[in-house]
Formats: C-alpha cells, sequence, structure tokens
C-alpha cells in the first residue's frame, strides 16, 4: 500500500505539512506498512489537502484531509481496509461528486503534477522521463528533423503571445554562433495565474528535458531558468532536479553520447519587476541590470543574452516538448483547433466553486471550463465575467461565455489567452473598480522608459480612481479611451501595448456601469466605497449595541434594546457592522 | 512608475550599524562574473534583511560595480529593501483573485491593528507590512505570507489573530531568555 501526501505550495498552505506529520506519526506509533510518500498539486485546489491511497484494488483520492480526517482515513482505510467513500473526491472505481472536475481534462503539460514526486529523478524516468532525449540520440534524429516535429504538432508558445514555438526556434538554429543560449521565462508575472508554479513544484525535470531538446535542437550551450524569487519551493525543486540531470548525465557534455552535445542549465533568480515577463527586458535582467526592454529588431533569436542567439519559451511550452517527441507531433495535433493545436492549462481563481488547476484541449468553451470544471459560481450568485490574461488581458462577459478557447477567438473579444488565467467574476464584483485595479498595477510596474506607458496610464488611473469616487466627469469615458490607444500604439513592449486592455474591455462590454459610476454616482455593485452607504433598518435592529462596539470610528449610535443609527458623515464604510449583524439589520446601498 | 517606492525609502535615513565582512565570501564568489549585480545584491539582503548604505559602498569598493548601477538595480526591483525591516516580513497578496476575493480588508485591518501603513515596520521591529503582486495561491484566496508559511482563505480578523499569536510567542521566547 502506498500513501501519497499533494505538497505543493497551495496544499502546504491549507495544511497539508501537517497531514502529512500525523500520518507519518501514526504510522510510526501503529507500525503500519505502507510507503509515505510525497507528490506536488494534482489541480484539486479547492479540496486541499488531498492525501492518495493506492491499496490492492487501485487509488483513491481523499479531500480536504484535515489532521482529524487524517486520523480517520488511517484508522478506517489503512489499517482495516475500508474506503470512507463520502470522503474520495477521484477515483477510478467508482463515481464521485468532484467527478466531472476531471472528465474533460486532457493532462499532457501537468502529465505527472500530483502523480510523481518531483524531488526524485527515478520516479520521472520510470514515467517516460528522458525518453524522448533517449528517442532523439537512438534514432539519431537531427535537429532540423526535431525543430520540424515541434512546427508539425502545431505548438504555439504558451505564455502568452502565441508564437509558433518551431518557428522561433528554427531562428534561433539560422543564427550562426558558437555560443547560444535557452531560457526558460519562469517569471510568471501575472496575478491571478499560478500554473508555472505548479508545474515547476510538480514536475522540474519535465522543464528540463524540454529545454535539453530546444539545446540540441537550435545548437545552444547554455540554459537559464529566470524564476520569481516568490516561488521558494519552485526553486528548491529546480535546482535539486538540476543536480540529479548532472549526476545522470543528461545534462554535462556529450549529453546521450551525443558528440559534440554540451549543455548545462542554472537557476536565476528573478528580483520582481512585472516587466521582465518581456523578452527583451528578461534578458537585461539575466546579465543583472534594470529590467527595461529595448528594440526588436534584433530579436533576440538574432541578438540575445550576451548579445548571443537566444531563445526562450515558456514553462508550460517547455513541458509539452518531450511529449510531443515521445508520442509524435501527430498525437498532440489531435487536440483543438485549426490554429490553436494541443491543450492549454488554466488555472481557475476567484468566484468560482472548484477553483484549481485545469488542462483542457483547445477549443473548448469558457462557459464549460466554468461551468462543468469549475462547478459554476458559489452562493447561489449570478455570472458576471472571466478575466483572461491578467493585466494585459480583458474581460469578457457572461454573454460570451460560449466563445472557444483558441488564440484567435479569444484575441476576437479584446482579450488574449495569456498565460492562462482566469479569474471568474460575480454580480458582486464591480467592473470599474477590476480595471482600475489592473492599471493600479500596469502604472506601477512600467518601468518608465515610454512616455506614453509612464505617464499615459497614470493619467488614466487618477481618471479612474476620480470615476470610482463619484467625481467623474462626462467627457472621461472619451479621455479613457483616447489615451488608451495612445499609449498602445506608443508604447515599445507587451506591457504597454496591452496595460489599456482591462479598460477597453470594460468599457467595451459594460460601459453602463461605467456611467452609472459617473452621471448616477452609484456603484451597481456596491463596490466602490464612496458610493454606498450603509444604514441601520429600525424595524429590524434588536439593539444589540454589537455594530456600536464593533465600529472603529463610534459613528454608530444607540440605547440598548433601541434601534441604533449610524452617523453618515463619520462613516468609513469599513463594512465591519454589516458583517458583524446577526439581524440583517443593516443595509448596503 | 516605481518612483514612489524611491520616496518612501529616502524619508528613513536612520540605519543600524552592520558587520560587514559577513558578505566577504558572497564577494568572493561572484566578484569576477559576468551579471553579478542582482545575486549580490540579493545576496546581501539575505544577509541584513536590506541593504545597508555601507553595504553598497563595499561593494562598490571591492567589485567593479558603481555605485549609481547598484542603486538604479535596486530601486528598480520590488525585491530589494533600503530600510531595515521587521523580523517578520507579512506580505499580503493582492492578485487579482485575492482582489476579488477583498484582500484590501486585510491589509486594512493589519495596518490597523499593528498601527503602521502599508510598507511601514512596527515600532518593535517585529512586523514588516507588506503587499505583493501575486503569490500563486489564487485558488486559496485572499491569502497572506509571513515567512515560509502561508494562511490562505483569510478574513481581516483571523489575519489579525495569526500576527498576534506571532507577537504572544515572541514575547514568550523572549521571557525563556531572560
Amino acid at each position: 500500500m502506498k500513501v501519497i501526501v499533494g505538497l505543493g505550495s497551495c496544499g502546504i498552505a491549507a495544511g497539508a505539512g501537517k497531514t502529512y506529520q500525523k500520518i507519518l506519526q501514526l504510522q510510526q506509533v501503529e507500525h503500519a506498512d505502507f510507503e509515505l510518500k510525497k507528490t506536488s498539486c494534482i489541480g484539486m485546489c479547492f479540496r486541499e489537502p488531498l492525501v492518495e491511497i493506492i491499496d490492492e484494488n487501485g487509488s483513491y483520492i481523499y479531500g480536504n484531509v484535515d489532521e482529524s480526517r487524517a486520523v480517520e482515513v488511517f484508522e478506517k482505510h489503512i489499517v482495516n481496509h475500508e474506503p470512507i467513500r463520502e470522503y474520495v473526491v477521484k477515483t477510478d472505481l467508482f463515481k464521485t461528486e468532484d467527478n466531472n472536475f476531471f472528465d474533460d481534462q486532457v493532462k499532457i503539460a501537468l502529465r505527472h503534477c500530483g502523480y510523481i514526486d518531483p524531488e526524485s529523478i527515478e520516479e520521472y524516468e520510470v514515467n517516460e522521463g528522458y525518453e524522448a532525449i533517449k528517442k532523439i540520440a537512438d534514432e539519431e534524429m537531427k535537429p532540423e528533423i526535431v525543430i520540424e516535429n515541434i512546427i508539425k504538432s502545431g505548438l504555439r508558445g504558451r505564455g502568452g503571445g502565441g508564437f509558433p514555438t518551431g518557428m522561433k526556434w528554427r531562428f534561433a538554429r539560422n543564427s550562426i554562433s558558437k555560443e547560444k543560449y535557452i531560457i526558460c521565462n519562469a517569471d510568471e508575472g501575472d496575478p491571478g495565474a499560478f500554473m508555472d508554479r505548479s508545474l515547476l513544484e510538480g514536475d522540474p525535470h519535465a522543464v528540463l528535458e524540454g529545454m535539453i531538446i530546444g539545446a540540441y535542437a537550435i545548437g545552444a550551450n547554455g540554459g537559464v531558468i529566470y524564476c520569481r524569487a516568490e516561488y521558494p519551493l519552485a526553486i528548491k525543486r529546480l535546482n535539486i532536479a538540476i543536480e540529479q540531470a548532472r549526476d545522470r548525465g543528461y545534462l554535462g557534455d556529450h549529453i546521450m553520447g551525443i558528440e559534440g552535445f554540451c549543455f548545462d542549465i542554472y537557476v536565476k533568480e528573478g528580483a520582481g519587476a512585472f516587466v521582465c515577463g518581456e523578452e527583451t527586458a528578461l534578458i537585461a535582467s539575466v546579465e543583472g541590470e534594470r529590467g527595461m526592454p529595448r528594440k526588436r529588431p534584433p530579436f533576440p533569436a538574432v541578438s540575445g543574452l550576451w548579445k548571443k542567439p537566444t531563445n526562450i519559451n515558456n514553462v508550460e511550452t517547455w513541458s509539452n516538448i518531450p511529449w510531443i517527441i515521445t508520442h509524435g507531433p501527430e498525437a498532440y495535433a489531435k487536440y483543438g483547433t485549426e490554429k490553436s493545436k494541443g491543450t492549454k492549462v488554466f488555472a481557475l481563481a476567484g468566484k468560482i466553486n472548484h477553483s484549481g488547476l485545469v488542462e483542457v484541449p483547445m477549443g473548448i468553451t469558457i462557459r464549460d471550463i466554468i461551468f462543468k470544471l469549475g462547478g459554476g459560481i458559489p452562493n447561489g450568485k449570478k455570472f458576471k465575467a472571466v478575466q483572461l490574461g491578467g493585466p494585459s488581458g480583458g474581460c469578457i462577459p457572461e454573454y460570451l461565455a460560449d466563445t472557444i478557447v483558441d488564440y484567435d477567438s479569444v484575441n476576437a473579444t479584446g482579450a488574449i489567452m495569456g498565460s492562462g488565467g482566469m479569474v471568474v467574476m460575480d454580480e458582486s464584483t464591480c467592473m470599474v473598480d477590476v480595471a482600475k485595479f489592473f492599471l493600479n498595477f500596469t502604472q506601477d510596474e512600467s518601468c518608465g522608459k515610454c512616455t506614453f506607458c509612464r505617464i499615459g496610464t497614470k493619467r488614466m488611473l487618477e481618471i479612474l480612481e476620480r470615476i470610482t469616487k463619484g467625481k467623474g466627469e462626462e467627457s472621461d469615458i472619451g479621455k479613457l479611451e483616447e489615451l488608451a490607444y495612445q499609449i498602445k500604439d506608443n508604447s515599445l513592449c507587451g506591457l504597454g501595448q496591452t496595460a489599456p486592455n482591462p479598460v477597453l474591455t470594460t468599457l467595451k462590454y459594460f460601459r453602463d456601469e461605467y456611467t452609472a459610476h459617473i452621471t448616477e454616482k452609484k456603484c451597481p455593485a456596491k463596490v466602490c466605497k464612496n458610493l454606498i452607504t450603509y444604514t441601520i433598518l429600525a424595524e429590524k435592529c434588536t439593539g444589540c449595541t454589537v455594530c456600536a462596539k464593533k465600529c472603529p470610528v463610534n459613528c454608530i449610535s444607540g440605547d440598548r434594546k433601541q434601534p441604533h443609527l449610524i452617523d453618515q458623515s463619520l462613516c468609513i464604510k469599513c463594512g465591519e457592522c454589516f458583517s458583524r449583524c446577526k439581524f440583517d439589520a443593516i443595509t448596503l446601498s | 512608475m516605481r518612483i514612489a517606492r524611491v520616496r518612501n525609502e529616502k524619508e528613513n535615513l536612520q540605519q543600524d550599524v552592520v558587520d560587514l565582512s559577513l558578505i566577504d565570501d558572497l564577494i568572493k564568489k561572484y566578484k569576477d562574473k559576468k551579471g553579478n549585480m542582482i545575486p549580490l545584491l540579493q545576496g546581501t539582503q539575505v544577509t541584513y534583511g536590506y541593504i545597508p548604505r555601507v553595504a553598497f559602498e563595499k561593494l562598490a569598493a571591492e567589485t567593479s560595480l558603481e555605485m549609481s548601477d547598484m542603486y538604479g538595480v535596486a530601486t528598480f526591483y520590488a525585491q530589494f529593501r533600503l530600510n531595515p525591516v521587521g523580523k517578520h516580513i507579512i506580505k499580503v497578496c493582492h492578485g487579482t483573485a485575492c482582489h476579488v476575493q477583498n484582500s484590501s480588508k486585510i491589509t486594512e485591518s493589519l495596518e490597523e491593528a499593528l498601527k503602521v501603513v502599508d510598507g511601514e515596520t512596527t515600532e518593535d521591529r517585529l512586523f514588516t507590512l507588506e503587499s505583493v503582486a501575486c503569490l500563486g495561491c489564487c485558488s486559496l484566496a485572499p491569502v497572506m505570507m509571513i515567512g515560509d508559511n502561508t494562511y490562505a482563505k483569510l478574513t481581516g480578523a483571523e489575519a489579525v489573530k495569526i500576527v498576534k499569536n506571532i507577537r504572544i510567542q515572541e514575547q514568550e521566547n523572549k521571557k525563556v531568555v531572560a
């Protein structure tokens, strides 16, 4: 019997570390005979902590296993061999409530996540690991053939741009130089996306193998993984994986006996700048400079890191590569739409029941992802919009939810595919506030090189702040649009070119919310503080005094057992009274 | 732009006396490597918790790096701090998912409980309150991170409770030592 505890960052945050210790302790005390192992995130974040038990019948994944549930599962399933059906969230043996979370998923990039121990190269090897590079060596596959295969698979850059990966490789291959570099972009800066973190924590060897294949194809000898410092666990596991790969000869000189193929990788910690997701800014940062983008051409494929030809792909792209080589490009191209092949990983978060990580074939509708896999919106609220692509993307409204996910269909809505962050919003989300949130982010992260991006985003933010404070003017919408197009046209890199997207898409689909803020001075979603008032309903108030005691500015008055009153001139709209009242006597309007 | 950040740093110039020999090994390791500026600054910050002015001066004297370049880089990236920080750094996530789950409430509650504003350190040097872009735990929003521990699905009151417990723990540790 095997017991496997999911210990990704998300699992640990949910308490999986304690669960693991509890099971370990029980095992030692009871002298139970089973193998206790660790794995990473299987994507079912909403049921963390997760524990998988593999017995003679098959595999059972238990959800929400806190310490007390761990004791229960230990006694019943591990000791007495009686599975507790109601706690099982996934098994092949019977249907569970959460089955539909997995039904439409096709796991290629995430093939090992949540199944293998990411700190063990042996487990990776027995699961087709390093077979792709072995295949290349055994069949003496020429670099051109490798590139041909990647082009045939139709794989496009998963970092957001969607540029065909094989084409990018070919450009770097055609640049003549003794030194060439491969970079893995793991600077996942999009707030709301966490697929790269999960991949690096769950299957670091797949990323390494992808990079090794890429290095062989373009003829590179140096590799860099540029990873966010905010992901300490990912960095730790990557370094372990790199050591193991060096020991086994997957990195180093004459890899797999291929004469002249020498390649090594090191991890470079990012220092926290969203703009470093842009290729040329990332290169500047690796070189130890301020991460500011530069003009292209020359493209990195011609002159990149240390002015040598450089090929940059993101984490998810790299982890797809070994699978494509092992299974063939046709197997990959079988999934997806005409122009967007394969699968895409999405991070579901926000107002959604089943938040977590899903990998689906391109071409599935947004509605299916949110309602079938994602289980819909919590608390019976109404689905309003989904934000795709982070600060560079846009909001897709409910009536466009039947849009299929592929690069071109998503772009047509004004949003972008981005790295795959999907933040779901319900009726209690204010779209003007969301636009303001993203602009606040991009104006803070603008590197300051281009005037329009540096000052234009600041001006847009000021207008949005004015609108959410109830001081908006009739001409503000026009000004926002004018600024938005100017910033798009006059910025050098992707950050500035896409920064206005959240404002433009919300203006396109939720213009009435803007006008409500500006002309009626109202926030329909009741979010913007300056536009809402809390009042006490005299007929419902029991005079329990809880609200008056909790009010941080003492603006609620009233005698015991008498209806209370809020002094609107002092109220700071913190909502404390609203959340404390047990009698629904406080209303928000 | 990152001007606001630089301005905040300048206001508080009071700094501690630090043992500069602690970064000797670090300098030896990176001295002649290309692209060494960020690793050197990162290593210095790991040692002291921030980058003291005297450390900049030492780096400038012992490596080929220029003060102005280092200052430029240190103020560009969100990671670097030029002022001392508290023993525990509270990172409240303000990513998209946390924002729609009301993470500003958490910062507000903590500001009130610790009597500091975002970015500041408490007088007893126990806590520094920070807002960060995204911790990558979006499905457990709203979250905060203290040290290596991530706390998930918070409310303002819960966040305050966690911080208070750390303070109590610290006071007890102090007593034991005394």
